[in-house]
């Protein structure tokens, strides 16, 4: 069993989707961080890039890895204009309802795509989606390693843009001390709607990774949800770093815990480790202790 | 006392109502209206009074939903057996998940998410071992009587949710005038001001989820002997979660009447919509989302505070 031609591969294929989920949980993070809110439109966003990513491909013929741009700009822009309109109206400056109304906005996007779109299953095929890339002994599909190339770059231009420019200041400040932060003349309305923006511009990015080798239904994104909250947890809420190292972390768990324990009970695996580390690192494996 | 007049009026109106209705669609609407009543109470005990925001009630909801199932079918116990069974379960597994994240002092966003991952991790378990029957789920013969608490007429399982919505009101009247109520709600304003003046908050928060646990399990066993099926999905999936929290808040949290409010107002919301939309499928469903919004929109203290307003600004003599 312990032979490395088998957990090779399953390290991997844990290794490459983790890096996609730590995108997603990167997205997370961010809006966690800023704005102090659990977005449980999160999910019901990805579903949406998905499927502009998936007619982008089927109607106007747009190669997922070219729709790029397209689609994190897209993203960004329904982000900043739900958070504008929307949530920043409705919180009234209360928790319970910017959390009531992230889940109101997930019941009507999720139910809108299954309004227009039914409930079925769809794939892209493209000229590379059975190719394969050979890694040592292992051999790896080629939409994984570009999707874990890509999830990587992203990642480093999320942090450079948080950590060295005049936007990421901004961000880090409202973070830190919104009152202070106003107090010094950042428009916290503005850094707000563009935290929530970049925060679904990464699930943005994160879709055109993930279709060529994965699938998109209405219910798509509830799966991905939860291992984002993990995530998250896990890396330190709030904790850019940590988001990156536990999304790596999660993949190769669930990978491996399918590989031991079989595909259902391989997920338990990750919320025996979200649940340990809530009880008992609360501020994540890189969180500062609140 | 004025508390006490309100709920037996209110037990005894809805009784009669459900002796008159002759209508089938009528009897079930206040049987499932009464029914996300009972959830929603069941979680504003906790949220409400405690301010400790579970996202994982399903978790109690499905174990006396499965201890009610099993008990009958594997244990062969009897159904009201069985139901002091659920609701002591339920109460058990709350106590213990209160126990773990209170011990570690867990509050806000992460309580939410230790909640939610535990759903996650028994609806996982569902699926996997042997006896709950999986993936493929479990189902309750089907067998009539009182003795069994399966009615042949609506009006039985009525009074039956009744009597634990009514039992939520008590409970809740209790927190509202007692002690331990008043411990509680120091607790949820400012935690460590209560802690200053003696109170314990572990044991007040452990007391605050037992009960919210034991009522949430109610309704799992209230629902497997109404609809005599159960897989883990609707046991433990994240849906009777959000239904019971959605309602609460919408009604009002912290309030006497706010969650059997919501949940009237959004179970109606919803059979509305699925009455005028039902072939298009997701179309009652965004109507219903777009409504949540629009009420934590306009009405961001929950319906009930619009009565207290409307009723203050018709008194007359106290203007402002």
């Amino acid at each position: 069993m312990l032979d490395v031609a088998i957990l090779l591969p399953s390290f991997l294929n844990g290794v490459t989707t983790g890096a996609v989920y730590a995108l997603i949980a990167l997205g997370l993070t961010l809006i966690y961080g800023v704005l102090h809110i659990i977005n449980f439109a999160h999910g019901a966003a990805l579903m949406v890039a998905l499927y502009a990513v998936y007619f982008l491909k089927n109607r106007a013929g747009i190669d997922p890895y070219l729709a790029l741009p397209l689609v994190v700009a897209a993203m960004f822009a329904l982000g900043y204009g739900l958070q504008r309109v929307v949530i920043n109206r409705a919180g009234h400056g209360k928790d319970e309802n910017i959390l009531l109304v992230t889940l109101g906005l997930a019941i009507v996007l999720e139910n809108l795509a299954l309004l227009f779109f039914k409930s079925d299953t769809r794939t892209i095929e493209t000229a590379y989606t059975l190719t394969t890339v050979a890694v040592g002994p292992a051999t790896i599909a080629l939409t994984k390693l570009v999707a874990f190339a890509g999830a990587l770059a992203a990642a480093t231009v999320l942090l450079w843009v948080v950590h060295r420019t005049d936007l990421g200041r901004a961000i880090r400040a409202v973070a830190k001390e919104t009152q202070g932060a106003r107090l010094m003349g950042i428009d916290v309305e503005h850094v707000y709607a563009m935290s929530f923006g970049i925060g679904l511009a990464c699930v943005g990015a994160a879709a055109c990774f993930l279709l060529p080798a994965y699938y998109v239904n209405p219910q798509v994104g509830s799966g991905f949800v939860l291992v984002a909250f993990t995530i998250v947890v896990l890396g330190g809420m709030g904790s850019f770093a940590g988001a990156l190292l536990g999304g790596l972390l999660i993949g190769i768990v669930e990978s491996l815990g399918g590989l031991f324990l079989g595909e259902s009970l391989g997920q338990i695996g990750i919320f025996a480790i979200f649940i340990a580390v809530l009880l008992f690192r609360p501020q994540g494996l890189l969180g500062a202790r609140p | 006392m004025r508390d006490l007049v309100t709920i037996a009026a209110f037990a005894i109106a809805v009784a009669v109502l459900s002796s008159v209705l002759r209508s089938g669609v009528w009897t079930t609407f206040l049987m499932m209206a009464l029914y996300a009543a009972l959830l929603a109470q069941a979680w504003n005990l906790l949220g409400g009074y405690g301010g400790q925001f579970s996202f994982g009630h399903a978790l109690f909801f499905g174990t006396g939903a499965y201890v009610q199932v099993l008990a009958q079918t594997q244990a062969g116990l009897n159904a009201w057996i069985a139901l002091a069974c659920a609701v002591a379960s339920a109460a058990v597994v709350g106590t213990g998940v209160g126990a773990l994240s209170f011990r570690y002092g867990l509050r806000g966003s992460y309580f939410a998410l230790v909640t939610l991952a535990f759903a996650e991790v028994f609806r996982i378990l569902a699926v996997t071992v042997g006896f709950t029957g999986g993936g493929v789920g479990v189902m309750l013969p089907l067998r009539e009587s009182a003795a069994n608490l399966q009615f042949a007429s609506r009006q039985g399982a009525i009074l039956v949710v009744l009597g634990f919505v009514v039992a939520g009101l008590l409970v809740t009247a209790w927190l509202r005038r007692s002690r331990f109520g008043a411990w509680l709600q120091a607790v949820r304003d400012n935690e460590d001001a209560a802690r200053a003046l003696g109170v314990d908050p572990l044991r007040v928060k452990l007391g605050a989820i037992t009960l919210s646990a034991g009522f949430m399990g109610a309704g799992g066993a209230f629902y497997v002997q109404v609809f005599q099926y159960l897989d883990p999905n609707i046991a433990f999936g994240p849906a009777t979660s959000v239904e019971s929290l959605v309602a609460a808040i919408v009604g009002g949290i912290g309030t006497l009447w706010g969650p059997v409010l919501g949940a009237l107002v959004l179970h109606a919301l919803a059979e509305f919509t699925r009455n005028l939309f039902g072939d298009a499928p997701g179309l009652n469903m965004v109507i219903y989302g777009v409504v949540l919004i629009l009420i934590v929109l306009f009405v961001p203290r929950g319906l009930s505070g619009v009565g207290r307003h409307v009723r203050a600004a018709w008194r007359p003599g106290r203007a402002g």
